[in-house]
């Protein structure tokens, strides 16, 4: 029988749940690197046992933790982020020019096709990539250096890369998204870069319509599709049918279009889920309901899933990365909160339970299915 | 041998349980001591001082015999007892939280 894993990175370290392929029973290990920020822990799609896990904090920085095994043991690896040449500036909430500064990695994204490839999207705003494991690693500085950079500026949580997409039919594709300039996306293994917001509209932006500024929360990608992507911006749930080159909206009947994550069913390429935020001053879901909208009709046509989960005085967040789907037959999808939940479905989302619930704040969640 | 003390996160990270005794070469100072530290334990680079810079950690404070040596020179010579190794050198993480 398959197993799922479930990973999970909090607040206050990382902690690692297990079940079989009928998902009811959890094992939970953890906190592992206890105290630490683990702000993305994730496998290696062509090692399952391969992990890693960015662990950081306000005193001691960035550290990078690799597993062998599955997350039973971790190894520090390499931990040196140093842009590439002289970073110059990007601005700072003022408008004024700001000085480039490593603060912590944000996202990891193992390659699809080699477990010691890897690559991490960090604050300040850049990607870098390893190829040994994690010992090394090295800025792709085409993103950074495109013409736009100077421009760029810090989203509340501060200027970070934390979206990374790979498309596993074109080695030389990746969509990247910051917050808050933007999308973008390199076609030739991240040499060079281009934005891809238009079609998107920002109205806290002078020009609403700008080529870059935009505060993009997070992008899902089916594999079967790679040209087809979803993101929820800030506000505004969006699509694109053409690898990003242009946006439409796809908000369509959500009570607010305001959230964090976006996920794609593991099997139907044109089903959707959202976790609806009532505001970016409130971060917390609407009516103190929590619930997540699945679209089945690849946007617009929303429907509220709220079998299982709390429908009064619920007062968390969902985070960016804090959303993810297994590959069992009946896809399960599963999402974290700041409150400590990590909630699953092993239907798809017709129903939920709380697979574990008084966990330190959730910052990510990634699942694996292994057979 | 310089007897070093981690803050608790820093002695996880490097596996070790207790004080860390260091055999420094020539002048203890800050930076000979932080230099053995972290040739001895890799993982601990970037943990107490910059990478590239090599200027200490914001949040990272350094005493010894009562006193706080966090904004001395890294090449100031340290106190004679932590030199002798009677006196411990205290690597201390910024108290936070309210």
């Amino acid at each position: 029988m398959s197993t799922v894993r479930v990973l999970v990175g909090t607040r206050k370290g990382a902690f690692v749940l297990e079940s079989d392929g009928k998902r009811e029973k959890w094992d939970v290990s953890g906190p592992h690197f206890a105290g630490w920020e683990l702000y993305h822990v994730k496998g290696s799609p062509v090692d399952p046992n391969r992990l890693y896990a960015s662990q950081s904090s306000g005193w001691h920085g960035q550290q990078i933790q690799r597993s062998n095994d599955g997350g039973k043991n971790w190894e520090a690896v390499g931990n040196k982020f140093v842009y590439d040449g002289v970073p110059g500036t990007h601005q700072w909430y003022d408008g004024t020019a700001h000085p480039w500064e490593f603060k912590r990695v944000w996202h990891l994204e193992p390659s699809l096709h080699d477990p010691d490839t890897v690559y991490a999207g960090v604050e300040d705003a850049a990607l870098f990539k390893t190829t040994d494991g994690g010992k090394e690693w090295e800025e792709l500085s085409g993103l950074r250096k495109h013409g736009s950079g100077p421009h760029w500026q810090p989203g509340a949580g501060g200027m970070c890369l934390h979206t990374i997409v790979l498309d596993r039919g074109n080695p030389n594709r990746i969509y990247i998204a910051i917050s808050a300039a933007g999308a973008f996306r390199t076609d030739d293994g991240g040499a060079t870069w281009k934005p891809i917001n238009c079609g998107l509209y920002s109205k806290y932006l002078p020009v609403p319509t700008a080529e870059v500024g935009h505060c993009v929360h997070r992008i899902a990608m089916h594999p079967s599709r790679p040209d087809v992507l979803y993101m929820q911006k800030h506000w505004d749930v969006m699509r694109s049918n053409d690898a990003g080159d242009s946006w439409h909206e796809i908000s369509g009947n959500l009570p607010t279009d305001f959230g964090f994550v976006i996920d794609v069913h593991a099997h139907e390429p044109e089903t959707i889920y959202v976790v609806p935020i009532k505001s970016d001053g409130e971060h917390f879901p609407l009516d103190g309901k929590l619930c997540v909208y699945r679209s089945r009709t690849g946007g617009n046509e929303w429907e509220p899933l709220t079998k299982g989960l709390p429908q009064s005085d619920c007062y968390v967040n969902v985070l960016r990365d804090a959303m993810a789907v297994d590959s069992l037959d009946s896809c399960g999808v599963y999402f974290g909160t700041t409150g400590g939940q990590v909630y699953a479905s092993s239907n798809a989302g017709d129903s939920w339970n709380p697979i574990v619930r008084d966990l330190p704040a959730v910052l990510s969640v990634e699942v694996q299915t292994i057979a | 041998m310089i007897q070093v003390v981690l803050p608790a996160h820093l002695r996880t990270l490097a596996r070790v349980a207790g004080d860390v005794e260091l055999a420094v070469e020539g002048p203890v100072t800050q930076r000979s001591v932080l230099d053995a530290l972290e040739a001895r334990y890799p993982m601990l680079c970037g943990t107490l001082r910059d990478h590239v810079t090599l200027k200490r950690r914001p949040f990272v404070r350094f005493f010894a015999c009562e006193q706080d040596l966090s904004h001395e020179s890294p090449d100031a010579l340290l106190p004679e007892a932590v030199a002798k190794g009677t006196e411990p050198f205290l690597i201390v993480g910024a108290i936070a939280g309210g």
